[in-house]
């Protein structure tokens, strides 16, 4: 992993409303990362210290079954954040992940944030209403995938002529 | 129930015997309700259980219709079922591309090269692709309802940066596995002729390089101007329900957003006699299966007509 000191936060729409002091505080609390193709970005049990938002490239969220290697979960792009196991104990990675493509994302600090959170509850706030979504979105998205819509019989088991 | 724009058939509606006026619609298989001998000439497999038959009419013309209709297949002994058309472009030799779903499917899907096949058509509404000038069409795909999109993504690209044609060209295509991502070597072609084409599958094995989610995870950072989009949905209706729901919040107009409307809806007649296919207000083999979200949002949130 490549990273720098120097965080470009306006350009994710992570960051879209926030208000500008809240913005210098998470610069503060973020760096720029890269990671090369092939490259680990989060490993299932290892502690969970980052919220990545993705600016470029893909990730490819996985898990490992003995005998199949990684079975793909899902896949993140350019706007898109990885990671939300910092937030909440035991702060540990739930799955794997690693760059499909050459990655660049902004790394903000967990536990900078989980600090900071803890004593600004305005700042958590509105961190929250932008992690929230998120993972409602992910949920659903899930959900319709379990239905399993463009199976044969359509996801609902009917027969068909 | 609440009042639609559609026009509704009326009880007095008398049967029809010859086909309705339509620009540009074939009159040339005659009786509606007789199928027209056709012979299987080619077929190729699209995917496990797909499979694309180019049927050949008796006097060797192509077939003309319009991008979006479809036609009522007869395999002879099992049934006759409604398929979309999947030929490039109208007057094309008829090509239909058919997913094994049950023993009338499964029958055309393997059928052999020179068997007949019984062909009734066209029929329905089409993507009305001539009303997408100097916007950014949006085609957004699940499964094998890019079938009935095959012709109306040709006819946008065909038309790309044409005066009355499409500024932009987007196909969001999702599918169940990469094996199902169907029609793979227009896939390339369409890109090749300027689409954006983002494809996506549910489930995919380690070494896939592809997207993995639901079609519905490419719409927020799809490449077009939502101010000036148009979209076509096609898929099963759970997909277009949450797919029409993304792409309003990323700024499309509810009235620009056309979609079709499942032909699992029991098509028999073709000719809105039946009333097997009835949606509400609407015969589907009519006045639809392409319709406007406008005229269909409320039908989509019932759960069953």
């Amino acid at each position: 992993m490549d990273s720098s000191t120097s965080p470009q936060v306006t350009n994710h729409p992570f960051f879209a409303g926030l208000p500008a002091p809240a913005v210098e505080w998470l610069t503060q609390c973020s760096h720029n990362v890269s990671f090369q193709p092939g490259q680990a970005i989060l490993t299932e049990g290892a502690p969970a210290d980052n919220l990545y938002l993705l600016r470029q490239g893909k990730v490819a969220i996985s898990t490992h079954s003995p005998g199949k290697g990684h079975l793909l979960v899902q896949t993140l792009g350019p706007g898109e954040a990885l990671g939300l196991s910092w937030l909440f104990p035991p702060f540990q990675w739930q799955f794997d992940a690693r760059a499909v493509e050459f990655v660049e994302a902004l790394a903000l600090d967990g536990r900078c944030l989980r600090e900071r959170i803890d004593s600004d509850s305005a700042l958590g706030y509105q961190l929250l209403k932008r992690i929230t979504p998120m993972v409602v979105q992910r949920l659903q998205q899930t959900r319709l995938r379990l239905l399993d819509l463009y199976s044969a019989d359509g996801g609902n088991g009917t027969a068909r002529a | 129930m609440v009042a639609m724009a559609l026009p509704v058939r009326s009880p007095e509606a008398s049967i029809p015997t010859a086909w309705p006026e339509r620009p540009g619609s074939p009159s040339r298989l005659g009786d509606p309700y007789l199928p027209v001998l056709f012979t299987v000439a080619d077929r190729l497999q699209e995917a496990p259980d797909i499979w694309t038959l180019a049927l050949q009419a008796e006097d060797g013309e192509g077939f003309a219709f319009k991008p979006g209709q479809f036609n009522m297949l007869t395999s002879f002994g099992q049934g006759e079922v409604p398929i979309s058309i999947s030929s490039l472009r109208s007057g094309d030799p008829l090509h239909h591309t058919v997913r094994d779903v049950g023993p009338v499917t499964r029958a055309l899907c393997q059928a052999p090269i020179g068997s007949p096949i019984g062909v009734r058509g066209p029929f329905g509404t089409d993507w009305g692709v001539q009303d997408f000038a100097d916007s950014d069409a949006v085609v957004v795909v699940g499964g094998i309802g890019l079938a009935p999109l095959r012709c109306a993504m040709q006819a946008l690209l065909d038309g790309l940066g044409l005066p009355g044609g499409p500024r932009k060209v987007v196909l969001l295509f999702g599918g169940r596995t990469p094996d199902q991502l169907i029609f793979q070597s227009d896939l390339d072609a369409w890109a090749e002729q300027g689409a954006e084409v983002l494809t996506t599958v549910d489930m995919a094995a380690n070494g896939w390089k592809g997207n993995v989610g639901v079609v519905t995870q490419l719409i927020p950072n799809a490449p077009f101007d939502p101010s000036r989009a148009m979209a076509i949905v096609c898929g099963p209706e759970v997909m277009m329900r949450f797919t029409i729901k993304a792409l309003i919040e990323r700024g499309l107009m509810a009235a620009s957003i056309r979609l079709r409307i499942s032909l699992e809806r029991n098509m028999q007649c073709g000719a809105g006699l039946c009333g097997h296919c009835q949606v509400g207000p609407y015969i589907l083999c009519q006045n639809g299966p392409v319709v406007t979200y406008d005229d269909a949002s409320r039908l989509l949130a019932e759960a069953e007509l």
